[in-house]
């Protein structure tokens, strides 16, 4: 089952994607978290964050909207905190989800990563709006996704992921700028926007107004990008985005995927993980594959 | 918390909107009154944050009030459906911290949790004192079954149709001696209640909206005077010290 992203070794390729798993308290109580490939851990900015007013997360047909807002402790607080318990409870390579609001803010968080052993890839989560451009989106300029891209591998000892964000015309077109800027991999997707609002109040529900769309009603857009990306670029795609199978993480990786991230799932069924784990041999020897890194880029005939 | 089947034995009509819900399976994950079951639903992608009103060893019942689909869709279950549930969410409250004199404050829906905390404060020992509040006499329910615990109630409603007229503070005025209070109920009424200065400390339970349940998403989290909690994991009980109102809106 192990497959390779950038030369770290997964035992397989299943992922708890970031800000579904916090940072691994929660789940460990539930199973050994061992069997998992890795995990990404919770968006991780340069200051503690509080996140967004309440509510934060609505329903819809297929899914869910969240509004967190990047609530978390801040990376000194993780290094100094959180590091040292995931040590405990987990001893595989761990995807660090990085956060910022500035270039330089990305930089410095994963500079502080560089002495984190157990951290093995750093996710660079550019769907964050950069306070020094108005608030545009990093993610949504193939520019200011390659000027990140750029300034964290100037100073990253780890393979660096760029987590891509669903909300452009083109995301091959941002996905080829990362890239080009010196990534090492890429991530897609993250959540699509959207919103709910309530017929009473005639205010949305989410405090936020809006909210970022995961869960399986995600998947075909998911998957889509993926297939598009992976004819755009030669790097390793994370696939995520609606998986709640080891059905749906065999279709990413046919799509173009080396590995998988489950999100919302977990949140629906805190065992999704361990049962795509489980499910996936049987499912490969169905499907008549001797090693499932054989299953990336399949259907690209 | 465990995630288990439980069956849905029997539902029975308590108000127009009103429903009691009794289900067996698996309750060895619940430690304490005040915490909720979170209940998948066939169609829905979130799962139905549940107060628990009272369980034992083999079952569990719930209250359960009609607010939307989903709510709709769980009472309409036919006995004998399967349920997948996450049991034994959250903190429940304290019996310990509440001394003698405690008055247990409940309003509408916010009843549930209050019945079976009731229970078990009587099983040790202490008598507590019962003040439910609703909007209208056809609203109230479960005044019998509080009343065949032996609890001390009183009922407020706000149109005056059953007990004192006005809000559940007018019962907890009424009996002064009670100097602690565990509240389940909506929002003002928490708030009032909070106010009342004959109260030197008490527990108050929070609704939110969750994605979890069980304290990964970080969907439900308010500040506190001690930090930020999930409500879905380190609450839904918060105590009266620690609760900053600006927060709920």
């Amino acid at each position: 089952m192990t497959v390779s992203l950038a030369g770290v070794e997964l035992k397989n390729p299943i992922i708890p994607a970031s800000g579904t798993f916090g940072y691994g308290r929660e789940y460990a109580e539930l199973y050994d978290l061992d069997i998992l490939g890795s995990f990404s851990w919770k968006g991780t900015t340069g200051a503690p964050r509080l996140g967004n007013p309440q509510p934060r997360i609505a329903e819809t047909a297929g899914g869910m909207l969240n509004a967190v807002g990047l609530q978390n402790p801040g990376i000194d607080a993780v290094i100094e905190t959180e590091v040292p318990n995931i040590a405990k409870l987990f001893h595989g390579p761990v995807i660090a989800n990085v956060g910022g609001f500035s270039i330089e803010e990305y930089a410095e968080n994963c500079r502080k990563l560089n002495d984190v052993d157990q951290v093995a890839i750093l996710e660079v989560n550019i769907s964050c709006p950069n306070v020094h451009a108005g608030g545009k989106n990093f993610g949504c300029d193939p520019k200011a996704a390659a000027e990140v891209t750029r300034a964290v591998k100037a100073v990253a000892k780890k393979p660096v992921f760029m987590k891509l964000t669903p909300n452009v015309t083109d995301i091959a077109e941002i996905a080829r700028a990362c890239a080009g800027a010196g990534a090492d991999g890429l991530c897609l997707i993250n959540t699509l926007l959207g919103m709910r609002i309530d017929l009473r109040s005639r205010k949305p529900v989410i405090a936020n107004r809006t909210g970022g769309l995961s869960g399986p009603a995600v998947f075909p857009v998911a998957l889509r990008m993926v297939w598009d990306v992976y004819e755009a670029v030669d790097i390793p795609i994370i696939g995520c985005g609606g998986v709640s199978s080891a059905e749906d993480a065999a279709e990413m990786m046919l799509a173009g995927a080396a590995a998988v991230e489950v999100g919302a799932a977990n949140l629906k069924d805190p065992y999704a993980c361990k049962t795509i784990v489980e499910n996936l041999p049987a499912l490969c020897e169905k499907l008549g594959v001797a090693h499932i890194s054989e299953l990336t880029g399949g259907a690209h005939q | 918390m465990k995630k288990s089947l439980f069956t849905l034995e029997r539902i029975r009509p308590l108000t127009a909107d009103t429903y009691e819900l009794l289900l067996s399976g698996d309750t060895s994950a619940i430690t304490a009154p005040g915490q909720f079951v979170n209940i998948e639903l066939p169609g829905k992608f979130l799962r139905r944050p549940i107060s628990i009103c009272d369980w034992s060893s083999a079952d569990l019942t719930l209250l359960v009030k009609v607010v939307g689909g989903g709510t709709q869709e769980l009472v309409d279950l036919a006995p004998g459906t399967k349920l997948d549930v996450l049991s034994g969410l959250g903190n429940g409250f304290d019996r310990s911290l509440a001394g003698a004199h405690p008055i247990l404050a409940g309003g509408g829906i916010g009843v549930a949790p209050l019945y079976g905390l009731a229970r078990r404060m009587l099983q040790a020992g202490t008598v507590p004192t019962v003040a439910l509040g609703f909007r209208m006499a056809a609203d109230a329910f479960y005044l019998e079954e509080f009343e065949a615990l032996g609890c001390r109630l009183s009922v407020a409603t706000e149109d005056g149709s059953l007990g004192t007229r006005g809000f559940v503070t007018s019962c907890i005025q009424a009996a002064p001696a009670c100097d602690y209070v565990l509240a389940c109920g909506p929002l003002p009424m928490l708030k009032a209640v909070h106010g009342l200065p004959q109260l030197r400390d008490g527990q108050f339970s929070f609704e939110a909206r969750m994605g979890c349940g069980f304290g990964a998403c970080m969907g439900c989290t308010v500040p506190t005077k001690n930090g930020y909690k999930r409500v879905c994991k380190d609450g839904p009980i918060l105590y009266k010290e620690e609760i900053i109102w600006d927060t709920f809106s």
